[in-house]
Order: structure tokens, then sequence, then C-alpha cells
């Protein structure tokens, strides 16, 4: 009985020590970072109570995250209710790649967020795109937290 | 701007003897130079009444020595010759010119000896020199030139290009200049203006004001044109930007974003890249017909085009295969290869005006390299290696490289630099290219007097 309870015990310990090191394997690097993506609300701004102006993107990617999606439908909805705004998409890299790639991939990043708010009823004629590639920096630090809030699209009002 | 015109419109050359060659002295560029050949650089002897014409109207004490300067200042920056400490010289600079005393520049390990003489004549400024080879007791070279006073560092430069010549057989890249981005600020809102200067770092002047970002200028291999992004009102283009009257006009009439702009080598074609839609191809205008063509047509990011010198081959930057890597194809867009496959994102794949090599930045594991393949992509070198370096642009005898390093700021953003390196092919003689200001984004010319 006692064998029984040492070895319960010591799965239980086994199961433990399991659980802890999937959390030291998992891919967030800090609290405001999930899968290289920043998630935190440092930097951004509000078009609207409860409208974030940015989105957020992985090193290299030009993919949108759940969350992502979810901002820019709130920016949508936020531009169906108000007609006659017309906005500017500006995208943005990192410093850690060449130059003129990053002016490329900013470019990319600010139309993947337009493509996915023309599905959500925005005409085109009202969305127009514009890349810094790394040259407008938001934080100038060189360490990957920096280097995430960099990498974004930003939603600015252009009338 | 007078300078530029003093440099080409009243530029003459005068062969004063014929050139001798004994072999004797040979210096080796293509390893490491680990014992750079002791030259003396004498100083070039003036007459009293040339020295004071000079001294009124350059503002130059001593022309002869500020020549001399100049010529030794570009052996020692090139890392293959090792110039003499002057106060060891035993021979006048007057004396030296007409017969030296070759065991007194025997005795303080001079292997080659360079002496000239400066004279004013008709307003003009006359320079002769000439280069001996000290063990052998004989005459290599002699040469003469006349010219506007005002050209008087060009003459130090191409004086410094011939000795470079006769004593490695390879072309020299001292009569340039380097074009690039002059930066200052804020990391977060740099203020960004084109700059040009000697490649001695000379006569430095700014060509735009800084109100608007302007990015990655190159120019023209055969006129006085520079092409550069622009971000004008807002809109980033490609422009064209003429030195010497200082007219900028956009390149073509694009619904987007342009960027990236390189000159074809026969200078008639810009080459850049066009994003429309979350896509970056790359196109050429030609200069004269404004004829836009496609070039490449792929879903992928396409940049940072770069012409073969016999404008047959475009190598450029593409991330077709998941990744930054470098791609060769025909000038028309076809035959399209990969040629980088080593582990790490390759950019900025640049052509050697030599044909043989390609210059790129590499990004592994963290850090950034510059590098050299071969144009089929083997014999990769890697001759650098920094927390941020990258654009190599080539001198034009395909022997040294030009790029840029930024350094890391700490948690606070604070102690942001950019500067200007360069470094042999060979992977030796790393030095600083100094600025007035912060710099990125050289980019080297062709020699001036061709």
């Amino acid at each position: 009985m006692k064998l029984n309870k040492i070895l319960k015990n010591a799965l239980l310990v086994v199961i433990a020590c399991f659980a802890l090191s999937a959390c030291a394997t998992k891919k967030v690097s800090t609290g405001q970072m999930q899968s290289d993506v920043y998630t935190g609300t440092d930097t951004v701004e509000y078009l609207a109570s409860g409208v974030p102006d940015r989105v957020f993107f992985a090193t290299n990617e030009t993919v949108l995250t759940t969350a992502s999606r979810e901002t820019l439908r709130k920016q949508a909805a936020w531009l169906r209710k108000n007609s006659d705004v017309t906005i500017v998409l500006e995208g943005h890299a990192d410093e850690r790649g060449t130059r003129e790639y990053n002016l490329a991939l900013g470019e990319r990043r600010a139309n993947a967020a337009k493509d996915y708010m023309m599905t959500y009823g925005i005409s085109s004629d009202r969305i127009s795109v514009l890349s810094y590639g790394k040259e407008r920096p938001v934080d100038s630090g060189s360490n990957p937290l920096a280097w995430s809030k960099n990498r974004r699209s930003v939603t600015v009002k252009a009338n | 701007m007078n300078y530029t015109k003093f440099c080409f419109l009243s530029f003459l050359l005068i062969l004063f003897l014929p050139i001798k060659s004994f072999g004797l002295i040979e210096v080796d560029i293509t390893r490491g130079n680990l014992n750079p050949l002791p030259v003396a650089v004498s100083p070039l002897s003036i007459d009293e009444k040339s020295k004071n014409n000079f001294k009124k109207l350059l503002k130059k004490k001593n022309l002869g020595l500020e020549i001399s300067s100049i010529v030794e200042n570009n052996l020692k920056t090139s890392g293959l010759f090792n110039p003499l400490n002057k106060d060891a010289f035993l021979q006048a600079p007057d004396i030296a010119n007409l017969k030296p005393r070759f065991e007194d520049w025997n005795l303080i390990k001079a292997q080659a000896l360079i002496t000239g003489k400066v004279s004013y004549i008709d307003d003009k400024l006359r320079v002769e020199f000439r280069l001996w080879d000290v063990l052998a007791g004989k005459e290599m070279m002699a040469l003469a030139f006349t010219t506007v006073p005002s050209n008087w560092r060009r003459v130090g430069h191409i004086i410094s290009d011939k000795v470079y010549e006769r004593l490695t057989g390879e072309k020299g890249y001292f009569d340039t200049r380097i074009i690039y981005v002059a930066e200052e600020g804020p990391k977060t809102r740099r203020v960004k203006k084109l700059a040009i200067m000697d490649q001695d770092g000379a006569n430095n002047k700014f060509l735009t004001l800084g109100n608007e970002l302007v990015l990655t200028p190159r120019f023209n291999p055969t006129s006085q044109m520079v092409t550069y992004l622009s971000y004008f009102r807002n809109l980033p283009r490609v422009y064209l930007l003429d030195i010497e009257t200082g007219m900028q006009e956009v390149v073509g009439d694009f619904p987007g974003m342009t960027f990236a702009p390189r000159f074809s080598p026969d200078g008639k074609k810009i080459i850049m890249s066009f994003a429309k839609d979350g896509n970056s191809d790359i196109y050429t205008m030609d200069l004269e017909n404004r004829i836009v063509e496609k070039i490449t047509d792929h879903p992928s990011i396409d940049t940072s085009p770069s012409y073969s010198p016999d404008g047959k081959l475009i190598c450029f930057n593409s991330d077709r295969s998941g990744y930054q890597q470098i791609y060769v194809m025909k000038s028309d867009g076809s035959n399209v290869k990969r040629i980088s496959f080593g582990t790490g994102i390759y950019g900025t794949p640049v052509w050697s005006p030599r044909g043989d090599l390609i210059a790129f930045t590499k990004l592994h594991k963290g850090k950034f390299y510059i590098g050299v393949m071969r144009t089929d992509g083997s014999g990769e070198r890697l001759l650098t290696e920094n927390f941020y370096q990258e654009a190599p642009s080539w001198s034009p005898n395909g022997r040294v490289l030009v790029f840029y390093r930024e350094t890391k700021t700490d948690n606070k953003g604070k102690g942001f630099s950019a500067k200007l390196w360069s470094i042999d092919l060979t992977g030796y003689n790393e030095r600083l290219v100094e600025t007035p200001t912060d710099g990125s984004d050289p980019s080297w010319s062709s020699l001036l007097s061709n």
C-alpha cells in the first residue's frame, strides 16, 4: 500500500515536471509576445473608442493573426459608420533585414490589412498604402520586443 | 556646380615620357597583404613663384606637399603600401626629382620612390611626377598633367591611380567619388540627405535638403546623373538627379511605390522594383524613349536588381523560395536561376565591375555578413561579420567594397550610429570611411577620368 502511494506521488511529480517543461518550451518569449507577434498595447493608439489603430506581424511574415483580423474587423466597422473617412495603411518592418526588401515587406503587410478590410465591404478607393520599410521604427531599441512593436501596419486617417 | 564643371571641362592629360617597365617591383593584390610595399613619397618640388601663386589662389601654403600628401594617403589606405616617414628623407624634393641618389633611399628601406614637380604656368597647374624602382636604380614611369588649379586634388588621385596600376597590374580606384545618404537625428525620426564626396572624404556636399526621406542612391556609370528613392509628398518614387544642375525628375508614371533603382551599364535605362497590391516586380525604363518593360513576373518580392558589366545578365533578390535568396536571369527576364544555397538569408546582390563575382549581404543566426560568391553561386566567402551591416558597393576595379554598419542601441534606444566602412576583397584592410555626419547606402562611382 505504501509503495502504491509512493508510486502515485512519484507519478504526480513526473506529470508536474512535464507540465512545467511544456511551459518552458512554448514559443512565448515574454508576456507581450506570442509566437513572435507583439500582443501588448504599448505604442497602440485608437481610431475611436475600442478601435486599435494597428496590427502586428511575426519576423519576415505578412500573415494576419487572429488578433489582427479582429482589430481590422473593428476598424472596418468604424469605417462603415464613418463613410466619409479615407485612410492610409502604413506598413513597416523591423531593422533586422536589408533596406530594400524591408520596403517591399512593409508594402505587403499593409496590403494584407487592406485586402482583409475590403472583404468587410470597405472600398479600395478609401484605402491607400504606404510602406516605410524599416525607416520609421516606433521603438528604437535593438531587442526582440522592440522589433516586434516595429513590425506593424498602422491605419492613419487621411482626411 | 563649379566643382564639377572644372572636373569635366578643363582636364587635359599630356604624356611626358614613354613608360619603361622592368617588372622588378610588383605588388600582389590577390592575397591578404601583411607586407605592404615600403614606398617613399617625396613632397613634389615647387619653385617660390609658383608656390606663392597657388597660395594666393588655393589658400594652400605648399601645393607640392599637399598633392604628395594625397598620394601618400591613398597608397596607405589601400593597405598595399607603406609610405615612409618624410622626416627620414635625405634628398630634397627638387634634386630627387632630377636624379635620385638611390643609396640614400635604399638606406631608409624604400623600394619605390615617387618624386615630382609642381608649377604655375599660364594660369594653369602643371604637375609632373616620376616613379622610381629604388632597388634596380631605374625610372619606371614619368607623366605630366596640365589642368586648372582647382583640380589639384584630382591630380593627386590620378597620380595615385597611375602608381597603383603600374605596381599591381590592376586599374586604380582613387579618382572616384562616393554618393551616400547622410543621416542625423533620433532613430525614430532620422533626417536623411543625399551627399557626395571624393573617395578620400574630401569635398563633401549635400545634394538634398532633408525635408523628405531619401534612400539608396546610385551613380550613372557614364554621366553626372544619380538615381535614388525619394518620399517627396509622401509618395515613395524613383527619381533622377542631375548633379551639375540640381534638377530632379520622377522616373516614369507608376501608380505605386517604385524603389531599388540602378542604371544599366550603358547608362541608358533605369532598372527598379515596382510594388503593387503586395507584390514587387522588377521593371526597366528606357530614359530616352520612356518605354517601360516588365522583367520579372512572380507573386514573390523581387528587388535589388544588379546588371552584369556587359549588360546581358541581372542578379536580383527574391523570396520566391520562401526567404530572401539571390537569383540570376537574362536581361529580358528569362532563364531565372537561383544561385545562393547556403544557410541564411541573402540580400543586396551587386555584380562586380570585373564581372567575376557577386557581393551580397547575408543574415544568419542573428548576425550580418558581407560576402562574395562566383556568379554561379559557388565559392561563397564571407569577408566580415557584425551586429548589423549591409549594402556593399564595388570600387570600379572590383577590389574594394564600401558598405555601412549600424550600432546596437540599448533598451532606452540610445547609442545609435550609422557609418560607412570599406574592406578589400581579400577580407583584409577593413576601415572606417569618415563622413561629417552619420552615413548609409553608399555607392561608388566609376573612375572620373574615363
